[in-house]
């Protein structure tokens, strides 16, 4: 009998060739006679092109060619789409500008590619693309989210720099409630943009075979048959079936790899137009300049309570910035990914949003990490630490009263969703005895009495992953349906292939999905290989994003396995002269029920490959089998963070001495991976809380672009963590799987900002909440004394 | 532009290359000797996605130039140790996962060696503080540590059984 690993720490299968420098990522990968692209980017943030010349570069010695943005219009490229459909309050379509491969009359941000030089080397490249002089006629620049609409216009379509104006919930009865509401809780916030910073720049290598037409491109992906679909059916760039998309090692992603980018559509472009491989990786700087970034919300939130602090209503009002060009998912982020979770773990009766969706002059802002729910938690959780301050009751005490209780799910909220399942006291009293909540007023004194400020915070979140239910995001505008594929192939041997349309980078699927499967068979993990990231090799997929993978692709992966056993019992019942329905299949074994007769796992794979006699008008040889699975709902990982600071006065540094996180996620595959997607999340939201800050001047040229300027969470910056779980296994997919990718992003910064300002007696600071701004708000603390 | 004709041991074995006076040393580990184990993070030096020993020093290759590196030990992630020759650092990372999308564990790997090298009893804040200088984006570090400072207790249980 083989020893089962569901719910064990099993090793990762994918760590190997990571720790002995075999990974094989896309910037690794060289083709003989290959060139390299560099582009060139716009410099200012709004101008009119008036001219590129590019003769110079052209005859640097080296140089292959230079392409232009004016010759992709030329060949008649499609415009890079956006993927999902928003409507305004007033019904009217969103407004989607062309998104141009590369800019050929007007540049929008800095770093927008306006032209590519193709060379034999990547330094020669670099030259000359130093050589290629751009005129411009330069407009002003509306780089700042709340001065977008007053700001000069971007784009034709959009008046005003508007997008769209969207709302959500009842907007009466929510305005009804707050006028007569015994207490109202106000609060402005920003949340702070940010870029994603996969440690591995995103890079791409394309190839063009002019025997056979075919185009294969090597390229960053956390979803390489989406950026197919759309290369193919929306961009134009080569019939779907001439073109492969192979996704290798990749190198993180948060979100940021999801998006079709102008580079490597340009780069695909080039390499069939040139006839000729050619491999472009992206500087550090150019991640920073166009990467898709994340957040960048402003924000005015109501909430409303009664006399006894139970929450009336809320009711919010965001600013949400798209950046220059709408990205692939861009205009879902700061909706349905945001305005549906304002419900959060609380019973609020009352909820009505708006987002005005707006246009700048800075990099194309899209989802990243959490995307969108990060941003409801924030609002959320600072707002209900709020109140509980203002009515002076303990904000533990606050949540717990307005709790979503075991007993009522399922649970419509105000904004859309229904959840399924939870148990959002147990997660919260677990982290409070784990984070020695009750005795932390003895810390406190203990720091005090070394001149330091302690402070501690909660925030309860909840997020809706596993997208998605295809009919209900077809009904909200999305332009495909989120059901996910995939395959298991047993091998002759027994061995098994098992083929998923997610793409890991990062998340361990290689591993928990092989303990999957390799359960399902009764076999072991070691004989289990996990395909994923070439179009080549499995028709169709959705990717990774969403904390989908395991809900969503580990339950299509459940289906097929399911086929395949079904199919092996047929077998069995052929070979072992009886019926279907007198055989089990338990522990790698098909057995004849009350009879010694059984067949391995083993024997019925070979047995299905190299049939001597075999029923083949009923039965068709081979162990194969294919699923899809389209999620009935969403999956809703909720969970509690709780953060201590300590805060040196002198300095204004802040330390997280504790962080405690309690997450339901329902059934665990591999714990150990999992616990390791909060820390890595935990960090991200850290991140965001204390130390990054992408910022842009109001010219529109970006400030923080190095690792000089944008701080990323470093090994110093950052505590151990302390990770448990509780589990309420999702009732509507057969993995019981929720999803654990985000979580950590999701929950962390309000639960940092509600510590520093408990420590610092204050109502609000702004993230990140650097030395600088926690010495400041000392200093204004103490200057009131 | 006329090359440079250059002689160097890495990973104690003697290599020889051709390079251009700005080709950096990780250009030339990676592009002529194609030893892609070594990543390439930044360019600037600030995230350790490149992290290199030269003579035993802990360096980025991305600041050297290839022609410094004349008559110089290099040594990369592949002569730590291979699939079937793990070195007591890469077992650890693997049994605490000290790693998820991979990207950055060469330079964290080659970096966690030379702090035990330096410091084979390190405290967890001076391991963290060594390793500051390197970026990982995906594992929050908390696994990294408890890799390296049970590697570095394991390593001093081998040193006091001699
Ligand atoms: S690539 Fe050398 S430090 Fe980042
Ligand atoms: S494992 Fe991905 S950056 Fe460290």
């Amino acid at each position: 009998m083989v020893e089962q690993t569901i719910g064990k720490s099993v090793q990762r299968k994918e760590d190997l060739r990571f720790i002995t420098g075999k990974g094989r990522y896309t910037d690794d990968i060289n083709l003989p006679g290959q060139a390299y692209a560099v582009f060139v980017r716009s410099a200012v943030a709004h101008a009119k092109i008036k001219s590129i010349d590019s003769s110079e570069a052209e005859s640097f010695p080296g140089v292959r060619a230079v392409l232009t943005g004016g010759q992709v219009a030329d060949d008649g490229l499609g415009s890079l789409p956006c993927g999902w459909m928003l409507h305004s309050k007033d019904g009217s379509e969103m407004k989607q500008p062309p998104h141009p491969v590369m800019a050929a009359d007007k540049v929008r941000y800095v770093g927008e590619p306006l032209a590519m030089v193709i060379a034999e080397t990547r330094k020669i490249a670099k030259d000359a693309a130093e050589l290629v002089a751009v005129d411009y006629e330069e407009l002003p620049a509306t780089a700042m989210v709340n001065q977008a609409q007053e700001g000069a216009q971007i784009h034709a379509e959009a008046p005003h720099n508007i997008c769209y104006e969207w709302e959500l919930g009842d907007q009466e009865a929510t305005e009804a409630a707050i006028a007569s509401a015994a207490h109202v809780t106000r609060y402005s916030l920003v949340n702070n943009r940010l870029i994603p910073n996969a440690m591995e720049p995103r890079a791409a290598l394309a190839d063009y075979n002019p025997g056979s037409d075919e185009l294969t491109l090597y390229t960053t992906s956390q979803n390489p048959h989406l950026a197919r679909l759309i290369l193919t059916a929306f961009v134009q760039l080569a019939p779907e079936h001439k073109l492969r998309i192979i996704a290798p090692d990749v190198g993180g992603g948060f979100g940021s790899k999801i998006f079709v980018y102008s580079e490597e559509t340009a780069l695909a472009w080039a390499a069939k137009k040139l006839g000729m491989a050619i491999k472009w990786t992206a500087e550090r700087s150019e991640s920073f300049l166009a990467d898709a970034h994340g957040r960048d919300h402003v924000t005015e939130a109501e909430l409303a309570l009664d006399g006894t602090g139970h929450f009336l209503a809320l009711r919010v009002k965001t600013t949400a910035n798209m950046g220059a060009y709408l990205s692939t998912f861009a205009s879902a982020v700061p909706t349905y990914l945001y305005g549906t979770l304002l419900a959060g773990q609380y019973k609020t009766p009352n909820i009505y949003v708006e987002v005005d969706a707006v246009f700048t002059n800075t990099a194309p802002v899209d989802a990243y990490r959490g995307a969108g729910r990060p941003e409801a938690t924030y609002v959320l959780e600072r707002i209900v630490n709020l109140a509980a301050v203002e009515l002076n009751i303990d904000p533990v005490e606050l949540r717990r009263r307005n709790l979503i209780q075991p007993g009522d799910f399922p649970y419509q909220t105000p904004v859309a969703l229904e959840y399924d399942t939870g148990d959002y006291e147990a997660s919260l009293n677990k982290a409070l005895e784990r984070a020695g909540y009750a005795d932390f007023s003895s810390r406190q004194e203990e720091a005090r009495s070394r001149g330091k400020l302690r402070g501690i915070g909660v925030s309860c979140y909840i997020e809706a992953c596993g997208l998605a239910p295809s009919r209900m995001a077809g009904s909200l505008g999305a332009g495909v349906g989120l059901w996910e594929s995939g395959e298991v192939r047993v091998n002759p041997t027994g061995s098994v292939t098992v083929l998923t349309g997610t793409h890991s980078h990062g998340q361990g699927h290689e591993t928990t999905f092989a303990q999957l499967v390799a359960s399902k068979f009764g076999i072991s993990v070691d004989d289990v290989e996990v395909v994923h990231g070439d179009t080549g090799k499995l028709d169709f997929g959705l990717g990774t994003y969403g904390s989908r993978s395991l809900a969503v692709g580990g339950s299509a992966l459940s289906k097929a396995a399911d086929k395949v056993i079904e199919k092996g019992y047929k077998i069995a019942a052929h070979l072992l002269e009886t019926e279907r329905d007198k055989i089990d299949f338990d522990d790698g074994e098909f057995r004849v029920r009350d009879s010694n007769q059984s067949k391995t796992f083993q024997e019925i794979a070979f047995a299905a490959y190299v049939p001597h006699d075999y029923p083949s008008e009923e039965l068709e040889p081979g162990l194969s089998e294919k699923a899809f699975y389209d999620p009935v709902n969403f999956t809703y990982p909720a969970g509690t963070h709780i953060c201590e600071v300590e805060i040196d006065p002198e300095t204004g540094k802040v330390e997280v001495v504790r962080f405690t996180v309690v997450d339901d996620f329902g059934t665990i595959i591999n714990p150990m991976i999992v616990e390791g997607q909060v820390h890595g999340g935990v960090a991200q939201g850290l991140g965001q809380a204390l130390l990054e800050n992408c910022v842009y001047d109001e010219a529109g040229q970006l400030q923080t672009g190095s690792y000089m300027d944008y701080a990323m969470p470093r090994a110093d910056d950052l505590p151990a963590f302390s990770v448990d779980t509780t589990v309420t296994p999702c009732t509507h997919n057969p993995v019981g799987a929720k999803g654990c990718g985000e979580a950590g992003t999701i929950g962390s910064p309000p639960a940092v900002i509600n510590a520093i300002t408990q420590a610092l007696g204050i109502r609000d600071i702004s993230m990140p909440a650097t030395p600088e701004k926690v010495w400041r708000a000392l200093g204004a603390g103490r200057a009131h004394v | 532009m006329s090359k440079t004709h250059v002689t160097t041991s890495i990973n104690a074995s003697l290599h020889e290359f051709l390079c251009e006076p700005g080709d950096t040393l990780l250009d030339v580990l990676r592009n002529e000797l194609q030893l892609t184990g070594t990543k390439e993070g930044c360019g600037t030096g600030d995230c350790g996605a490149c992290s290199v020993t030269l003579n035993g020093r802990l360096v980025c290759a991305c600041l050297v130039l290839a022609v410094e590196v004349e008559g110089m030990e290099v040594g990369t992630i592949e002569g730590i140790g291979q699939s079937d020759s793990l070195d007591v650092i890469q077992e650890k990372f693997l049994e605490h996962a000290a790693l998820q999308c991979g990207i950055c564990t060469p330079g964290l790997i080659v970096s966690t060696k030379a702090l035990l090298d330096e410091n084979p009893d390190p405290t967890e804040a001076e391991a963290r503080y060594y390793l500051a200088g390197n970026l990982c984006r995906c594992t929050g570090y908390d696994k990294i540590i408890r890799a390296v400072m049970d590697a570095a207790a394991t390593l001093g249980g081998a040193k006091e059984g001699v």
